[in-house]
């Protein structure tokens, strides 16, 4: 096959032609990088990228494992041994990990080649990319616009080509938002089903890794490498890892699939709004049932979740005090200057507000009005998730009232900032999974931007919400729109040939 | 119950030793004042009878053996020192 379009594959498309050995490794990566050398300066995607060492990993590479010689780009706030980590801040610019996250090892466990670091918001504190200290990136679809965040770059990355697969964080919608702003899918699995050794801690009780792809097959074949118990992290269940494509195939008979009145608020672009509805309406068509349920305490959750991510954000950025690693200030007047002047130079400024945000929380005579307070309208948004997942198997939803907006649109309205994460806040509270899925287009003047269909399911029900998505996603054509950054012809024509899917 | 009209940027963010601009101050004071202003809304909920949830997962006491392994040596881990010298990270002085 012609390398060029070795790119446009999907994961599960790679692999034959890996393991008939009519493509290597090393070819692989040689087309990503050429890809990469096309899209970058269009959508500044990556922050740093090692193809020596990804090629020495590609010379070893048992092409017969899960995801023998397959490249995943990383976003920068895993730890890759050997690599910058940097969380797209300047108090981490010089810093290097010095060992792999236990999703870095799982994956080189399953023979996947981690490649390369993606641009985020800094500390993952942002839903559009545009807090990067280093760089902003581009949305594929429209490179005025933004590509979603925090997990930007591995978005727009997977979207463009230039990566097969990717792994990011979704702290509240962190990986389900850009994933729909871009185009592409994003699962955030349930709390504990992944391990977080050796991500950068934003807020610990929130956080998750989990795989941004170009399919929903994908997203399954990299949760099957990189779910599971952890030693080294006590959050981390120790639960057994279902095969994540064993039901993808089977029919949605007899599934029930929940809309929450609640998601239907004012302020829905009437384009997502009405993709959302044929959404369900095809799924009616897959032979699954409609149900319309409520989860009362929705209108709460994004105060709770930003109470909450900012109290545990101040606690976990408390390590950044110029002493072990990161950024120092110069000639510091005493103590209290050396760890002031170390992170007023270190951090940008949604990282500070959140910092005095989480602080005053969690100060003395405010504790009990806001952080605890929102701790128990936590307990009330898990309760409405189980009262609904008694009767429905999973819930449907835009992932995000609008697609993506223009760059600087929003960036100087914290609030309005906040708001973007409506529909996805209140998974990471309640400890649920998520997907995010293509399910069509909003046009405007210049461009089509894709609009993400959020599928919800009960904690460590992921092998469920994989079997609904993939069911919806192959009775459509969504997932095979290529972005005008891809080349003229926006649905790109994909080998076929002797493709077992 | 408190107001949030006694959000103090300048206060909290020396609590948080983090120097702030009179500028950043003054915004921050602003953008938070909004935030914390639509978080009233948590206040109107009855919470009187409902338990926190501090985690997602509720799972206790999980040990693992304490058995002794390798790990970073002495030399990785200075390896993002900003200063470091005879094997220590150096740091300002502290004492008089």
């Amino acid at each position: 096959m012609n390398l060029s379009d070795l790119t446009a594959l999907s994961i599960a498309e790679l692999q034959p032609f890996l393991r008939r050995r009519e493509i290597s490794p090393r070819e692989v990566l040689e087309a990503l990088q050429a890809r990469i050398a096309e899209t970058e300066p269009r959508i500044d995607a990556y922050l740093s990228i090692d193809f020596d060492d990804a090629l020495k990993q590609a010379e070893r590479a048992d092409v017969n494992l899960p995801l023998g010689g397959v490249p995943i780009a990383i976003k920068d706030i895993i730890s890759v041994a050997g690599q910058p980590c940097t969380c797209a801040s300047k108090i981490l610019r010089n810093y290097r990990a010095l060992y792999d996250a236990t999703v870095i090892r799982k994956l080189r466990a399953a023979g996947a080649i981690p490649f390369g670091k993606t641009n985020m918001d800094e500390f993952a504190m942002g839903a559009s990319t545009e807090n990067s200290s280093v760089k902003l990136t581009r949305n594929p679809w429209d490179t005025s616009r933004v590509p979603g965040g925090s997990s930007g770059g591995s978005a727009a990355a997977v979207a463009a080509g230039a990566a097969f697969g990717a792994l990011g964080t979704d702290t509240g919608g962190s990986i389900r938002q850009p994933a729909a702003f871009s185009g592409v899918v994003g699962m955030k699995p349930s709390y504990g089903r992944v391990s977080r050794f050796g991500l950068v801690a934003f807020a610990s009780s929130l956080d998750q890794a989990g795989p941004l792809t170009k399919t929903v097959r994908d997203a399954a074949l990299l949760m099957n490498a990189i779910a599971g118990p952890d030693p080294q992290d006590s959050t981390c269940l120790n639960e057994t890892v279902p095969d994540y494509t064993a039901d993808l195939g089977r029919d949605l008979r007899g599934i029930r699939l929940g809309l929450p009145k609640e998601y239907v608020i004012e302020g829905i672009d009437p384009q997502v709004r009405a993709a959302v509805d044929r959404a369900a309406a095809h799924f009616n068509s897959l032979g699954a049932e409609i149900i319309d349920v409520s989860l009362p305490h929705t209108e709460y959750a994004i105060a709770s979740y930003y109470m909450i991510a900012s109290a545990e954000a101040s606690a976990n950025l408390a390590r950044f005090d110029g002493v072990r690693y990161g950024h120092r200030a110069e000639n510091p007047q005493n103590l209290f200057d050396h760890y002031s002047r170390t992170r007023a130079e270190g951090f940008g400024p949604e990282v500070k507000r959140r910092i005095i945000l989480g602080t005053y929380v969690l100060s003395s005579g405010y504790y009990e009005a806001y952080y605890a307070r929102a701790q128990k309208v936590r307990t009330l948004i898990r309760r409405d998730f189980a009262e609904v997942f008694a009767r429905v198997d999973a819930l449907i939803s835009p992932t995000s009232p609008v697609p993506a907006f223009p760059l600087g649109e929003r960036s100087s309205d914290p609030l309005q900032m906040y708001l973007a994460d409506i529909f996805t806040n209140a998974a990471n509270l309640a400890g649920i999974c998520g997907i995010s899925l293509p399910c069509g287009f909003a046009k405007t003047e210049k461009a089509r931007l894709p609009i993400g269909l959020q599928l919800l399911g009960k904690a460590l029900d992921e092998r469920r919400i994989f079997q609904i998505a993939h069911a919806y996603e192959q009775s459509t054509d969504w997932h095979k729109q290529r972005p005008p950054i891809c080349g003229e012809t926006s649905n790109v024509q994909r080998p076929t040939s002797n493709i077992q899917l | 119950m408190s107001e949030t009209a006694e959000l103090d940027v300048a206060h909290v963010a020396k609590l948080a030793r983090l120097h702030l601009t009179e500028e950043e101050t003054k915004l921050f004071q602003a953008q938070l004042g909004r935030v914390l202003e639509y978080a009233e809304k948590l206040r109107k909920l009855d919470t009187s009878a409902v338990e926190d949830a501090a985690h997602a997962v509720p799972i206790f006491d999980v040990f693992r053996e304490d058995e002794p392994r390798t790990w970073l040596s002495a030399e990785e881990a200075l390896s993002n020192a900003p200063r470091q010298a005879n094997g220590l990270f150096v740091v300002p002085k502290v004492v008089e």
